[in-house]
């Protein structure tokens, strides 16, 4: 849920940049590369539906403003654009793309600092991202980018207030939620289902096909090779193992009393 | 050879140190000659559990008064690591502090982190940590091909929390580094939300609804189910999307790994995702109209059926019992 309110009563101006990932569609299982032992990424990616709430809270704090535009920064390889045009056409003024061959291989670290050099050109109020990606699922990028930008960052949000110069955003907790107040620009995650994503419409669809995507290479954004991707990695694979498999058990199909081979089995376990 | 010292992220809640934390210093206690532990808050309180489960010294930068930990503990150490009084591992739960310290830390003196670990390893002077992928059918081994810290982010439950027999853990002060404004946000206000029930990760049985369910008001079936059972409501990575359940439910890959004697999932097709965070449950039942949903594949007692016709009569035949 988004909140805004300004002390003055006046609009204000509200940039955010919303971090975005490209990932192989998650219906579609995944596979290692034998040569290079990460994922292969030889088919077409689509907008990681997690990084979806941020792009709509964005697109609600910026409308609850009055002024100021969501922005989206990305990085992938090849110039994989198609999940950076369905966040355009949900509302998103542009965005920013790096791509580099020297990117082959980063690790969530080498990520946050692609990620950082770019947000730093566009000096935005709210930095927002998911709590983790969908295939990578490290969880670190998020504070990992706000240290690189020395920013204060809530993570875990689940609801965000913007009023006068500081969010106010709800944490979640193992007990429940903290209410936490930080000073802005900051770097906010969110986590899924906080807000409906809106559909993409015709009209959004079609006006995405003209917003600018800035294209950036490392030297774009000043960024030393060696310091990224497997060049930066600093970590090896040592071994992929098949994980013991479980067996199935029985499967029976119910003619109206499955409830009470639900229940025997609890009853067999004693944990009634 | 070997590892000399590990330190252990401790988290403390009025209860007391967290179960992943006495977890990873059980584990760290075979791995390394020495195990300590770096925290926020209240050192002397906890030092009793840590010590009896392998900690020798708690290192705390104290009482942060409503500030997060993960700035804060990162610049501790890394301030430790440069005086050369820090450790050569540490390991940090996957939690919300866990995650926010690890890469914090990370960023500050350009290291790594191995994440979502399930086993370690020691391989000659190094740590290897195992991360499972792709739904747990396969397991990757990772490790540091340098000198330097090792941060590795530990899934909770990945060990058993076992007493060493060691007394009171030394206590401790260890100072916070410059933050600038990385340390801005406060926590104004704690919330917590009142669960009649036990707690996700620590219930006997689990009882999970999925997109299967059809709509959320559908939901209410698997609350009331839990409660019959005493156990907790979980759920599918699809209804939290949803929005019908908070992200506090989730089980599964980006949410909670659970372990219960019972896992009753309904309306769970078992994705990679969902299969990660509950292949370990003890006893596993499915119900699904689907015949080839993956839930089958790893179910001790499969149901193929319409939940909304099987879990009324369950529920009923709970309450008939009293």
């Amino acid at each position: 849920m988004v909140r805004f309110s300004s002390s003055s009563g006046t609009l204000c101006d509200m940039n955010v940049v919303v971090c975005v990932k490209q990932i192989p569609d998650p219906a579609d299982p995944g596979a290692l590369d034998p040569e290079t032992r990460t994922l292969k990424r030889d088919i077409k990616l689509i907008l990681d539906e997690s990084d979806s709430y941020g792009v709509e809270m964005g697109l609600q704090l910026v409308d609850a403003a009055g002024e100021g535009e969501v922005t989206l920064v990305s990085m992938a390889p090849n110039n994989e654009m198609s999940g950076l045009r369905t966040a355009l056409a949900m509302g998103a003024a542009g965005a920013v793309l790096v791509s580099d061959e020297a990117l082959a291989g980063s690790d969530a670290l080498s990520t946050a600092k692609v990620l950082a050099a770019a947000i730093r050109r566009y000096e935005p109020d709210l930095v927002l991202t998911a709590t983790e990606s969908s295939d990578g699922y490290t969880g670190t990028v998020p504070v990992q980018v706000a240290e690189l930008l020395g920013l204060p960052s809530v993570t875990f949000g689940k609801e965000i207030e913007v009023s006068g110069g500081t969010a106010t955003v709800r944490r979640q907790t193992e007990a429940g939620y903290d209410e936490v107040e930080c000073p802005l620009p900051a770097v906010v995650s969110v986590t899924a289902g906080v807000v409906e994503p809106r559909y993409p419409s015709f009209k959004g669809i079609m006006a995405a096909k003209n917003k600018p995507v800035e294209e950036l290479d490392l030297a774009g954004l000043g960024i030393d090779p060696a310091t990224v991707g497997w060049a930066g990695a600093r970590q090896e694979i040592t071994e992929i193992t098949e994980a013991p498999a479980r067996e199935a058990g029985e499967i029976i199909h119910d003619e109206g009393d499955a409830h009470e081979r639900i229940l025997a089995f609890l009853d067999d376990l004693k944990v009634l | 050879m070997g590892i000399s010292k590990i330190w252990v992220f401790g988290e403390a809640t009025e209860a007391g140190a967290t179960a992943s934390t006495l977890e990873m210093l059980t584990k760290a206690r075979d791995l390394a000659d020495t195990v300590e532990v770096v925290m926020s808050g209240d050192a002397a309180s906890v030092a009793g559990p840590l010590g009896a489960h392998g900690a020798t010294t708690v290192h705390t930068i104290g009482d942060i008064e409503g500030a997060l930990a993960g700035p804060r503990v990162a610049s501790a150490i890394a301030g430790a690591v440069e005086a050369g009084s820090g450790p050569d591992i540490l390991l940090c739960a996957t939690s919300y502090d866990g995650r926010d310290v690890a890469g914090r830390l990370s960023a500050r003196i350009d290291r790594p982190v191995i994440t979502n670990v399930v086993d370690l390893a020691v391989d000659g002077d190094r740590l290897l940590g195992s991360e499972p992928v792709f739904g747990g059918t396969t397991d990757v081994t990772t490790g540091f091909t340098d000198d330097g810290l090792a941060i590795f982010l530990v899934r909770p439950k990945s060990f058993a929390a076992e007493e060493s027999g060691g007394g009171l853990a030394d206590v401790a002060e260890l100072a916070v580094g410059d933050l600038g404004n990385t340390g801005a946000a406060t926590v104004r206000e704690r919330f917590v939300e009142e669960s009649s029930g036990p707690k996700l990760d620590e219930a006997a049985v689990v009882v999970s609804g999925g997109r299967g369910l059809g709509d959320p008001e559908k939901y209410e079936m698997i609350e009331s189910l839990a409660k019959l059972v005493k156990g907790a409501p979980g759920a599918s990575r699809a209804v939290v999307d949803a929005g019908w359940v908070p992200y506090s439910y989730q089980v599964g890959q980006t949410g909670k790994v659970v372990k219960p004697t019972v896992y009753l999932a309904c309306g769970i097709s078992g994705a990679t995702q969902h299969l990660v965070g509950m292949k370990g449950s003890a006893n596993i039942i499915a119900i699904n109209k689907d015949e080839e949903a993956p839930i089958f594949g790893v179910a001790d007692l499969g149901i193929v059926g319409d939940v909304h016709k099987v879990l009324p009569k369950l529920i009923e035949a709970l309450q008939a019992r009293g």
